[in-house]
């Protein structure tokens, strides 16, 4: 195996990695540690902010994103795979660059600093800027045969406020393509997969649900990758349609590509078992 | 102050709180065309900024749309005035929460704030746990989950809960209207 240097980089797994979507988690770290990039977990992260806390109370979300800030090294760029995650991180470090007295009552409250420099990045933007020329290299299936949907769901649309920002616009499909599988790009891969109307109201999300996975089908696609894990859960959990598709984690693909053998504690976490799939296209035993 | 202007200053408040003028909306409806959502809200979301561009803040404040709203912004990256609805929905809800008045749709209310439950607790949510638990009974979770999905769900709850070492830290963040009124 030849040698290839390592990156260090602050891992945020957020709370849907951490628990529900651990598959997504352990082969993200997997294949990064293929391509030589170290995911470091932040010491004692909490929850982004995200939806519940910004619903309830916009100072709570400050502070718990701020928090996660306050626990990241200098030195190295903080991942993280959930685009929410993301957008809240991103979001309170714009808030807190431009509010100096919150950002000192926060600091004073942690006794820290709060790292305002810190890149934050998704992992997809890791892989494009440090992975790409390894990837060729470290590969050892092909994913010939696997026409994936790359689902995007909202994670790509963004408040205008955020407009300026980078995001993974395509680069689903870049790298799973160098890879061997081929996109299929006229099914619905940019509807909202219902976020917390799935818990609430799963009588308005089920036909939208299912209205992507028909797209999906009669797109002659064999399945669907996903960038965020919670679009993962509710594309599987609220579907109701004849034909089913397993949904994967963009990582779980990733990993397999390049010769992860650990996949069956992955996939057993899945409502639409990918195995017979894989198992049609040789890509796993 | 008359009540006109008071209605109107209302509407002042949301766009300052959510930092979206929403004057320049001309109620072209593209929002409405993209919201996945919009049959299971009362209004839609363009006639949520006309109920305040007319002064009508209750009606706002009180709707299901509000609440209906997941924030995805697919209606913002249409909306040719690059107007954020999704800051408007927000900035509504926290004031309908704040102003004590009837919500919309109570029961997604019930849900954030088992979320924040957890979070408080934990530090983290734990999603599929908290659907599972939320409200079993006066929403039909289980009613709709066959066989595997109910495995699935017990295999997924296998790593719960994931919990903050210095949870002190965590609930010196809990000091909003949360902690007043629970
Ligand atoms: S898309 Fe924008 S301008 Fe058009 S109705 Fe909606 S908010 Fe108003
Ligand atoms: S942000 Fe809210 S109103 Fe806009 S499209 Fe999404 S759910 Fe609909």
């Amino acid at each position: 195996m030849s040698q290839i240097s390592q990156m260090d980089f602050s891992y945020f797994p957020g709370c849907s990695l951490a628990t529900t979507a651990v598959e997504s988690s352990l082969s993200m770290i997997k294949s990064a540690r293929i391509l030589g990039l170290n995911l470091i977990e932040l010491e004692d992260w909490n929850c982004c902010g995200s939806s519940s806390a910004s619903t309830l109370c916009k100072n709570l979300a400050l502070a718990m994103a701020a928090r996660n800030l306050s626990l990241a090294p200098a030195g190295r760029p903080l991942v993280a795979m959930c685009p929410r995650c993301l957008h809240y991180l991103r979001s309170a470090q714009l808030c807190l660059r431009d509010d100096g007295e919150t950002r000192r009552n926060l600091e004073e409250q942690f006794g820290r600093p709060i790292n305002l420099d810190v890149e934050i990045i998704h992992f997809m933007e890791v892989l494009v800027r440090y992975g790409l020329n390894r990837l060729g290299e470290k590969a050892r299936r092909s994913l010939k045969g696997l026409k994936f949907v790359p689902y995007y769901g909202c994670t790509l649309a963004r408040p205008p406020r955020l407009s300026r920002q980078k995001y993974f616009q395509g680069e689903m499909e870049n790298i799973l393509t160098a890879l061997g599988a081929e996109p299929v790009t006229t099914a619905l891969s940019h509807r909202c997969c219902g976020s917390f109307l799935s818990a609430t109201d799963p009588e308005v999300v089920t036909p939208l649900v299912n209205e992507i996975i028909d797209s999906a089908v009669a797109s002659r696609a064999n399945c669907l990758v996903t960038a965020c894990a919670m679009c993962q859960l509710n594309l599987e959990i609220r579907c109701t349609t004849k034909t089913r598709l397993p949904i994967f984690h963009f990582s779980e693909i990733l990993a397999l590509a390049l010769g992860a053998e650990d996949y069956e504690e992955w996939f057993v976490r899945h409502l639409v078992d990918p195995r017979p799939l894989l198992q049609d296209l040789a890509l796993v035993a | 102050m008359d009540t006109a202007s008071q209605k109107r200053s209302l509407a002042d408040a949301v766009m300052a709180r959510s930092g979206t003028n929403f004057k320049a909306c001309y109620q072209c409806r593209a929002c409405a065309g993209g919201c996945p959502f919009i049959k299971a809200m009362d209004y839609p979301p363009n006639a949520v900024l006309r109920l305040l561009q007319y002064g009508m803040t209750q009606e706002a404040l009180t709707c299901k749309t509000i609440w209906v709203c997941v924030g995805c912004h697919t209606c913002s990256s249409q909306c040719p005035m690059g107007i954020d609805l999704a800051a408007v929905m927000d900035t509504l809800r926290l004031m309908a929460v704040e102003e004590g008045v009837a919500i919309g749709s109570p029961h997604i209310l019930d849900f954030h704030e088992e979320v924040l439950r957890s979070l408080e607790r934990y530090g983290r949510a734990h999603k599929l746990g908290i659907m599972l638990r939320h409200k079993m009974s006066t929403k039909s979770w289980f009613k709709d989950l066959d066989v595997g999905l109910k495995m699935l769900a017990k295999r997924k709850l296998d790593l719960w809960p994931s919990k903050v070492k210095d949870i002190k830290e965590i609930a010196g963040l809990f000091q909003c209207y949360w902690r007043e009124t629970s």
